[in-house]
């Protein structure tokens, strides 16, 4: 009988099916990995087992030990021995190792914490994973590999005996992530079962007794590793229809607007690691240029980086129509030099919610609409609507606050925020992501457009039909470097995810 | 799109209407004392103070920061115009700029700290409010100055009735211009040169004008049309409703912010002078809590504290609430610690019943 068993899940969100009847099960002792695309339905498989989604908000069924579940939230699993160490790791940075082992479940006497217990639980528990710190350590001390394997001995400390790990070494250094790996065999031998999600094929194969692979939200077979390969792994991940031909219009491409070179970001959250290494690039007028990768392949840190909006360490060197820097140190001067860029979440770092549409759309070229000081309304609102409908954005009018407006139009709001600034170079990052089809497609032919009036494009899409239709160039990053670059019709998707997930 | 209009018409609606119900329990409490132009005129010249800091404080809380030091900075700037003119006798226009470019300087400076060195600004105006006091008795040694006789008509004298229509009729005249060139809803170009000819009228009844007040009408006058008509004030209200969207616009935060506060300042430089004119010296403890009053009256007028929402106009709505309180209560001869209590009620209500409204969407 299977450890665990889920059947036939279904999962709706507003206007799209999550998830389609998928089935998952789980053996005891087992690492039974999931693979799939970005959005292929993995995170919403395994949000549903460990109840963060709660029963009811789903089809199908769950069975633990051949009884049927129903998780109201996550503490709900974690008492049925389910424990999730997701992406976002939940520890408590100020507070010390042992007081993150047992936070909630301290041993107390009359009210008062029992720290000599606290301790020595802790000292047990990562004994249990192999790490070799003082317990009073805070975790912030510690470095993410450090962390992770404390998420792991708190799991095992509330006897868990499923670990489902959310791209675990998605953060880590390479020695880690091997720990890791040694850890998980480790426990296997001691009866734990893991659900393994990973875009990294060679870690898959070399821990996994067996693969699962989704896209878009179906299950499309399980098989030992022994029964299948890396390349049957991909073409399962990929294998879908090219839906709709995307625009492309003939185009010329000119001069050379935009070349990178030799370009490394340090990772914000852990310094000696780079989320880009040695990146180099070069973009003509009139060319769109697509970012493929993975999750965490640095696509954003990328276009971020660029644009001077990086949070941690930049090194490289840009040159924007034939003047050479370095990295530019806000955007003030990348917009100054001719960049533009629509950042991939819309509501953080794009739209000013209670601003109305009129304010979000000149946000950045107020000080154009100057006559003797104050805001000329009229041209500024005529400037407005004239973008708004080429754009063919419905509001309910310019002073609506953009709150108001659906995610399309929102993001056609940012693009004419930008697009009043007459930029030379615009970078998109997800630039469809969360719209309607409708939107979308007028925001593919806007991207066609803007590229054979001369503009150059930098585009990154999670959506390998979009991207390669988008794209005359594809560069394919992995764990930050450059992995492939295909031109035209060489970009097949085959080919692109084989390099994205190759390590 | 129909409901949130609503919904912001209610909200205002809901201000005038609280306003108006005070306005009619006072009148018949006093047996219509409260509505007299003599008390109107007294009401207008007590809000003034509060309401030249409520301008400067809606800009700064719109713009995701506070001030907390503003009610010191006045008394501060309010004693050192005095000692310019009674010991170095300064003449009185010298003293009343000495008074505005120490005030926008101490502003700049605490600007400086939230901005460049990222401290936040609750700390760095806590401190300043500490600071300012300290100076305060200082400077006054703990004794009350009195300035000469000619520095008290800043508060306390009145614009001559026939100045007082001509200012009314500029203000007619300009809102005519504005509704020419106006699109759409012009109507309220309409209501406000009827709303100035109004205010005007009925203080005219008394003395005319205060100068206070008139102060006080300008500033507000200019710092709206600093918010709504002037990119600085619009990247404003882009830093407090989403920073990271006005950064990622390529706007300068950090010139904003010191530029905030030294605005700020320069309105409790104002703000000052005017309290010292009003209450004809300048003492030890002026200004105390007035950062509190000013603050009260932008969010009763509609600010939100969490910023990138308010106006200059609703705060001034909020100031003659608050004012309108203590001085009906007063009428009234109530105990002073029932005002105090009455206006924190009114504060939170008036929260409450925005908070209401936005979850009843």
């Amino acid at each position: 009988m299977a450890l665990l068993e889920l059947r036939a899940i279904t999962k709706d969100f507003p206007g799209v099916r999550a998830l389609d009847g998928v089935s998952f099960d789980l053996e005891p002792g087992e690492v039974h990995a999931l693979c799939g695309e970005n959005g292929a339905g993995k995170s919403t498989l395994i949000k549903i087992l460990c109840g963060v989604y709660p029963a009811g908000s789903f089809g199908g069924e769950i069975r633990l030990r051949g009884e049927s579940v129903h998780f109201r939230n996550l503490r709900a699993a974690e008492e049925r021995g389910i424990a999730l160490i997701a992406q976002e790791l939940a520890l408590v940075p100020g507070l010390s190792v042992a007081e993150n082992l047992l936070l909630g479940r301290e041993p107390h006497c009359f009210g008062l914490v029992r720290w000599s217990e606290v301790r020595a639980a802790a000292r047990r528990a990562l004994e249990r994973v192999g790490l070799e710190i003082p317990v009073e350590t805070p975790v912030r001390e510690l470095g993410i590999g450090q962390q992770q394997l404390v998420e792991i001995a708190k799991a095992l400390e509330k006897n868990a005996g499923i670990l489902v790990l959310d791209e675990p070494t998605a953060a880590l250094p390479e020695a880690d992530a091997r720990r890791l790996l040694g850890l998980l065999a480790d426990l296997r031998r001691r009866g734990v079962a893991a659900i393994y999600v990973s875009h990294r094929l060679e870690e898959v194969f070399a821990i996994a007794d067996r693969i699962t692979v989704l896209r878009d939200g179906r299950s499309v077979g399980t098989a030992g590793r022994a029964e299948t390969t890396p390349d049957r792994v991909v073409a399962q991940m990929v294998g879908r229809e090219l839906g709709q031909a995307l625009p492309r219009g003939e185009r010329r491409t000119g001069e050379i607007l935009l070349r990178v070179e030799g370009w490394s970001v340090a990772d914000p959250q852990n310094p000696g690691r780079r989320v880009l290494d040695g990146v180099s690039l070069e973009l003509r007028a009139g060319e769109v240029l697509g970012i493929a990768g993975l999750m965490g392949a640095g696509r954003t840190a990328l276009l971020a980086s660029l644009f001077g909006a990086a949070r941690s360490r930049v090194e490289g060197r840009i040159e924007m129509a034939g003047t050479g820097r370095g990295p530019f140190r806000n955007p003030a001067e990348a917009i100054a030099a001719g960049l533009a860029l629509v950042g991939e979440d819309r509501k953080r770092y794009g739209i000013v919610p209670y601003g109305s549409v009129l304010d979000n759309m000149t946000l950045s070229t107020l000080r154009s609409f100057r006559r003797g000081g104050l805001l000329d309304d009229r041209s500024r609102r005529a400037a407005v609507r004239g973008q708004a409908e080429a754009l063919r954005i419905k509001a309910p009018g310019l002073d609506a606050p953009a709150a108001q407006l659906s995610g399309g139009n929102q993001q056609k709001v940012l693009l004419g925020r930008w697009l009043l600034r007459r930029p030379r170079v615009l970078l998109l990052d997800e630039p469809t992501r969360g719209i309607d089809v409708g939107a979308k497609r007028e925001i593919h032919e806007l991207i066609g457009r803007l590229a054979g009036e001369g503009l150059g494009v930098l585009v990154v899409s999670s959506e390998l039909p979009e991207l390669l239709g988008l794209s005359d160039r594809v560069l394919v990053l992995s764990q930050g470097r450059p992995a492939a670059a295909f031109e035209g019709d060489a970009a097949t998707p085959e080919r692109v995810m084989a390099a994205a997930t190759r390590a | 799109m129909d409901r949130k209009r609503f919904r912001l018409d209610w909200r205002a609606l809901t201000m005038i209407g609280a306003l108006l119900v005070i306005w009619v329990v006072f009148t018949i409490a006093t047996d219509g004392t409260f509505l007299r132009p003599r008390n109107l005129s007294l009401l207008a010249r007590q809000m003034s103070v509060t309401s030249i800091l409520a301008v400067g404080m809606v800009l700064v809380i719109v713009a995701g920061q506070i001030d907390l030091s503003v009610g010191a900075l006045s008394g501060l700037c309010g004693a050192l115009a005095t000692l310019a003119c009674v010991r170095l006798e300064w003449p009185l226009a010298l003293a009343f700029l000495a008074a505005l470019a120490v005030g926008a300087a101490l502003g700049a400076m605490q600007g400086s700290l939230i901005a460049w060195l990222r401290i936040p600004p609750f700390i760095v105006t806590l401190g300043g409010m500490l600071l300012f006091q300290g100076a305060l008795l200082g400077v006054t040694r703990g004794v009350s100055i009195s300035p000469p006789r000619s520095f008290l008509s800043v508060g306390q004298s009145y614009l001559p009735k026939p100045a007082g229509w001509i200012a009314a009729g500029l203000v007619g005249a300009a809102m005519a211009l504005a509704a020419l060139r106006a699109e759409d809803r012009r109507l309220r170009f309409a209501g406000y040169g009827a709303l100035a000819a109004g205010v005007v009228a009925v203080m005219s009844a008394y003395q005319g004008v205060p100068v206070p007040v008139l102060l006080m009408l300008a500033f507000a006058a200019v710092l709206s049309t600093l918010a709504h008509q002037t990119p600085f004030g619009r990247h404003l209200y882009a830093i407090g409703g989403n920073r990271e969207a006005a950064f990622y616009s390529g706007i300068a935060i950090e010139r904003h912010l010191v530029g905030v506060f030294t605005l700020m300042g320069l309105l409790a430089g104002a703000a000052g002078v005017v309290l010292t004119a009003r209450v004809g010296s300048a003492t030890p403890n002026a200004g105390q809590l007035m950062e509190l009053d000013a603050i009260a009256a932008a969010v009763i007028g509609g600010t939100s504290l969490l910023g990138g929402q308010g106006t200059v106009w609703g705060a001034l709505l909020g100031a003659l609430v608050m004012a309108s309180l203590d001085n009906g209560m007063s009428l009234l001869n109530t105990e002073s610690f029932w005002q105090l209590i009455l206006k924190g009620a009114i504060l939170i209500a008036a929260v409450a019943v925005d908070m209401a409204g936005r979850r009843g969407r």
